[in-house]
């Protein structure tokens, strides 16, 4: 069976006027690293404490190791280790303090399961009588996830552990969850990064409130439905008005250094397109066909 | 119980590292005592006060000089009668009348006996004691004086009259009227905030996904504040019997032991405002405005609740610290003992219980 089930999950806020999450359904498995990508506000943070059980759904239901969100709520908060978006520790209380006040709470000790902390928590070590407030924001993230491993939960949630987080402290923090994975922990982890989907065994695309599409990233990406081109020049920004002009264009926007661009009819129109840029006076444009990312799938999905 | 202590320890470490709060904590109460008691002993100068002296003899001319003499006086001569006495009074202007009767002289040359009168007007009883005291004294130094010339027992009688105020409440018991403001008031204003502060942190939201007791969180929260109110309360007795010279007449133990019931009610009753509130600033508000008005105007400390009209004095019977108030005045100034107040104990008792029951009830299990 699998670990986390949520069925028609619908939360609103305002008194129904605000549908933060709207007849969400889908499964993690035992043991797999699930990710819920999604811009901010489309509803991962409320998904996230429906689960942990901080919050009541409108309607639907949803099970967490078998035990149902709102009935079985304590044995949930036993077994889950849960780190939300907000860095929510003890800013007053140093690394050390606040480690071993967490697996007090939770009837262990840091001895206990230090194997399991041991990879992350030696990085922040140094600094353990340091007040967790005084901690850059990549250390503060991995004490945040020290003090949810620290009694060995079956279900790890992590609600964008990588926000705010420079790029190598991100790069590290999805190895860690790895080696969680590893272990045999499932975990449920939400980004609106779309580069680190790839990082995720399976994911759930959310906008709105509402999961778009679900699948392996390269599932997701194999069901692209169009063919995907990039564009390049020395004049990017007249480029793209341009590009936008050609009337076979169904789509293009700028991605990093270049201009990812889908025609409506689902042929190759490059050569149509390179001669209509010409007449536009450019005459430098390289354009390419390229595997689209899930960011592309993304913008596709949403329209 | 590990986890309990892990609490404990816990809520000690945020206490302790919140340098401001702490120096609050101490120096609230230690300014409150010492504001009050030089509120209390400080000389009262150039007052106007209103000779009505019906002799006009060598004896009242001699006191009267006297008093002008005093630099606390500034004197006015005025013949009234003691309904013209009672409309200046109204004014505000005067805060003292001596009366001295016709043939002042004449009966304590003859009878070895006089009298006078002074009347004051005891609204603000502080002021009233300190110059009813400073005219008796110059009074009964000018008797000193007969005395000493010529061996005879002249005896000047001083009739004293307060107005308004009869029984100078107030006077010598602003100790335990501070007691019962600052320990009540620190009580809940320090834990008012304790709870909702980890709600606004967000400290909450990792938590509430625990195993832990509702009545251990709860509960760790008071007691660092409890033991600091002891010690609080400590530093307030200390002050009051070595600064201000006001001994403790009753049973010390008991007193530590009433005190702790208010503390234990305050604190439940800001847990209560804790799990009721969602944002510090609320919770700080209705502490500090909606706490510190009921009890300083209704626990009998400023204004006596006899005056007020009913509908106060039905009001002001849930108001932790007037009960508290009774409490400390018996065991400090009347050296009654626990048999005197097991009445108000037992009503303190059911408050404490009844505030730390709803405010765990109040407890939220999950975010709003």
């Amino acid at each position: 069976m699998a670990d986390v089930i949520l069925q028609n999950i619908t939360k609103t806020y305002n008194k129904g006027e605000t549908r933060a999450v709207n007849d969400v359904s889908f499964a993690v498995e035992k043991g797999e690293l699930f990710g819920l990508i999604g811009p901010d506000g489309a509803g991962k943070t409320s998904i996230f404490r429906i689960l942990s059980t901080l919050l009541l759904a409108d309607s639907g239901t949803a099970k967490v190791n078998g035990f149902d969100v709102v009935k079985d709520y304590r044995s949930i908060r036993n077994q889950v280790g849960y780190m939300p978006g907000k860095f929510s520790l003890y800013q007053d209380l140093t690394v050390e303090e606040n480690l071993s006040f967490f697996a007090t709470v939770f009837n262990s000790t840091i001895e206990e399961n230090y194997g399991l902390i041991k990879d992350i928590y030696v990085q922040i070590e140094p600094f353990k009588t340091r007040r967790a407030g005084k901690l850059s924001g990549g250390m503060k993230q991995k004490l945040a996830l020290c003090c949810a491993l620290i009694h060995r939960p079956t279900v790890l949630f992590l609600d964008e552990p990588t926000t705010g987080v420079d790029a190598v402290s991100r790069k590290e923090f999805w190895e860690m969850l790895k080696r969680l994975k590893e272990q045999g922990i499932t975990i449920l982890v939400s980004t609106p990064y779309m580069d680190e989907a790839t990082l995720c065994e399976r994911i759930a695309l959310i906008q709105n409130g509402s999961v778009i599409s679900i699948g392996t990233p390269e599932n997701i990406i194999s069901h692209f439905p169009k063919k995907l081109l990039s564009a390049k020049s020395g004049q990017m920004s007249r480029l793209l008005t341009h590009i936008r002009q050609f009337p076979e264009t169904a789509s293009c926007f700028s991605f990093g250094d270049a201009h990812h661009v889908t025609f409506s009819e689902n042929k190759n129109q490059m050569n149509e397109l390179l001669v209509f840029l010409k007449t536009k006076n450019h005459h430098d444009v390289e354009i390419k066909e390229i595997t689209p990312t899930i960011e592309d799938c993304f913008i596709d999905l949403m329209k | 119980m590990k986890q309990f202590i892990a609490f404990v320890k816990k809520e000690f470490y945020h206490v302790f590292r919140d340098r401001k709060t702490l120096l609050l904590l101490f120096g609230m109460p230690i300014s409150q005592i010492v504001l009050f008691g030089f509120a209390l002993t400080n000389e009262i100068k150039n007052s106007k006060i209103v000779v009505c002296d019906y002799a006009n003899d060598v004896a009242t001319r001699r006191i009267i000089d006297k008093m002008e003499v005093s630099a606390n006086f500034e004197i006015e001569r005025i013949l009234m009668s003691h309904q013209q006495i009672e409309e200046v009074f109204r004014e505000g202007k005067i805060k003292l009348v001596v009366v001295f009767p016709a043939n002042f002289n004449n009966s304590l040359a003859h009878l070895n006996k006089a009298q006078v009168q002074i009347i004051a007007d005891a609204t603000d009883p502080n002021t009233a004691g300190t110059l009813t005291n400073y005219a008796s004294s110059i009074i009964l130094s000018y008797q000193a004086e007969l005395q000493g010339l010529q061996k005879i027992p002249y005896q000047i009688e001083i009739d004293i009259r307060m107005i308004y105020n009869p029984e100078l409440k107030g006077a010598t018991n602003f100790v335990p009227g501070v007691m019962a403001l600052v320990l009540f008031l620190i009580s809940v204003l320090m834990t008012s905030v304790s709870i909702v502060r980890e709600k606004e942190n967000g400290t909450m939201e990792v938590l509430l996904v625990s195993p832990f007791k509702t009545i251990l969180v709860v509960i760790s929260k008071a007691v660092p504040y409890f033991f600091l109110s002891l010690i609080n309360l400590a530093m307030i007795l200390l002050l009051s019997v070595y600064l201000l010279n006001l001994p403790i007449k009753g049973s010390v133990l008991l007193l530590f032991a009433e005190s702790s019931l208010l503390i234990i009610t305050a604190l439940s009753l800001g847990l209560l405002i804790s799990n009721s509130t969602s944002s510090q600033r609320t919770a700080m508000i209705i502490a500090l405005l909606g706490m510190m008005l009921p009890t300083i105007l209704l626990s009998g400390f400023m204004f006596p609740i006899e005056n007020m009209p009913l509908a106060l004095q039905v009001i002001s019977n849930i108001v932790p610290a007037k009960w508290y108030y009774i409490i400390v005045k018996s065991i400090m100034i009347k050296g009654l003992g626990f048999s005197a107040i097991w009445k108000e104990t037992l009503i303190l008792v059911g408050m404490a219980l009844f505030l730390l029951v709803v405010s765990i009830k109040k407890f939220k299990v999950r975010l709003v």
